[in-house]
């Protein structure tokens, strides 16, 4: 039996395992999306996720600062009153453009707040995929201090 | 083991705030050492965030979310829901901690 479908068979089991003792969820051994973070521009990121092209929506907004004193420490936030199914930030100039993705079960209300670091002064953009169709938002944040190299 | 979270979770109106602080580097592997190698990223990649056993968030970070994360989102849930928050990183090392919404 070759090597290659071995090692998946007991990945594919200890995956289960781990499933049924509840320790991960179904979307948790949804593999992390590495092409989507290893994506370096916008165009890369909105292809893999399948974004195309979104459209600016005025029913997304977002929540970040005009000016970054720190760009290792920037608050974003995306709020929309769109019925949201998974929400993403993307920073322009970053070496690889997306930040963080969210997805958003029912129940759950179409806001999320974190924290990212930004290279330098670049667009952020907010995306947010509601009844199966891309909106975003944009907005420039400038950035004193790069939070990216040393 | 890796450090434990923070996790507030506030009820008001039939929307639980919950508030998650994570201790993780999230090196970026874009910086380099004093001898002028670059460190390897170490982040976290996914999170996930149960109320009383169901899926209320599901989130993937990259290596460009902040050092320490923290993370800020509102479902529809009631006073003493259990929280439980896992995260996994780029290392295949695991982190859960619990709360109560209060």
């Amino acid at each position: 039996m070759n090597q290659q479908r071995r090692s998946l068979l007991k990945y594919s089991a200890v995956f289960g395992l781990m499933a049924s003792a509840g320790l991960i969820s179904v979307a948790q051994a949804q593999e992390w999306n590495k092409a989507a973070f290893e994506g370096k521009s916008l165009d890369d990121v909105f292809k893999i996720l399948g974004a195309g092209s979104p459209d600016k929506s005025s029913a997304v907004t977002l929540n970040a600062p005009d000016i970054a004193e720190n760009g290792a420490v920037v608050p974003v936030g995306i709020v929309t009153t769109l019925k949201a199914e998974q929400m993403a930030i993307l920073v322009e100039k970053n070496p690889s453009a997306l930040a963080a993705q969210f997805y958003i079960p029912a129940g759950t209300e179409p806001f999320v707040t974190t924290r990212i670091k930004m290279g330098q002064t670049s667009n952020v953009y907010a995306l947010v995929k509601a009844d199966g169709k891309w909106s975003m938002a944009v907005k420039e944040v400038k950035v004193t201090l790069g939070g990216c190299g040393g | 083991m890796s450090d434990p979270m923070r996790v507030r979770a506030a009820e008001n109106g039939g929307i639980v705030d919950v508030k998650i602080l994570m201790k993780h580097d999230m090196e970026s592997g874009q910086r380099k050492d004093a001898a002028g190698k670059t460190i390897p990223a170490w982040h976290i990649t996914t999170i996930n965030v149960k109320a009383n056993g169901k899926d209320v968030l599901n989130g993937q970070f990259g290596p460009a979310v902040s050092k320490d994360p923290f993370l800020n989102f509102k479902y529809k849930g009631a006073k003493g829901d259990k929280i439980v928050v896992s995260w996994v990183d780029s290392k295949g090392d695991k982190r859960t901690d619990e709360a109560t919404a209060s």
